[in-house]
């Protein structure tokens, strides 16, 4: 099963409780990922709003996942 | 260059400018003490870095072939901030003040929307928010 490592920032690290994990998913992409985690962890915002990076680069959500990738869920951002 | 800084922005030195530039324009934005009729204590601005620094490059890349001027530079604080502190510096030199101002409002508003910073207010009372995690 492909290992990939989760990272979170902001809100999405305040509602799971850490800043980064590893697992081993079967999720053929980040959209799928983030499904089966909010509902695992209660993750507040819709899919629709993130945006994504797999391996520190803005991605689709749709890109397929693969073993060793680092997916970051990007919460709508709020600098300036 | 784009950079992220724990440091009071307002304690580093701004760029030098070459001979050939007649203008700079430099925005701060500084920590404002309301935001929605909510009394605001503090800001605290959480970066993912890595690509921060990479998605910052590319917006002061753009700025620089879109309009012509000579230097633009950003630096964003990172952490806890007071009322009053500056969040975000851009510094645009140019021959002229037309495409100064013009590149440092495109810097600004890009960074704003697409780079990966995330802030949490601290309101009067204890209660806290993170800006724009509440959108559909």
């Amino acid at each position: 099963m492909p290992k990939i490592t989760v990272q979170y920032f902001a809100i999405l690290r305040e509602q799971r409780g850490l800043s980064e994990e590893s697992l081993d998913t079967t999720e053929s992409n980040p959209a799928n990922l983030y499904a089966k985690l909010a509902a695992q962890h209660g993750f507040t915002l819709p899919s629709k709003s993130l945006r994504v990076a797999i391996n520190d680069e803005f991605a689709s959500m749709d890109q397929s996942l693969k073993d060793g990738d680092a997916v970051t869920f990007i919460a709508p951002v709020a600098g300036g | 260059m784009f950079s992220l800084t724990p440091f009071r922005i307002e304690d580093l030195p701004k760029p030098a400018a070459p001979s050939s530039v007649g203008a700079t324009v430099i925005f701060e934005g500084i920590v404002r003490d309301v935001n929605d009729d909510h009394q605001v204590e503090a800001l605290e601005y959480e970066a993912m870095e890595s690509l921060a620094v990479k998605e910052g490059a590319k917006i002061l890349a753009q700025a620089l072939a879109k309009f012509p001027i000579e230097s633009a530079e950003c630096i964003h604080r990172t952490g806890l901030l007071q009322v009053g502190e500056v969040a975000i510096r851009v510094v645009v030199s140019a021959a002229h003040r037309k495409e100064a101002f013009g590149a440092c409002e495109f810097i600004v508003n890009e960074v704003k929307s697409r780079v990966p910073i995330w802030k949490k207010e601290h309101y009067s009372g204890g209660a806290t928010e993170w800006i724009n995690a509440d959108q559909m």
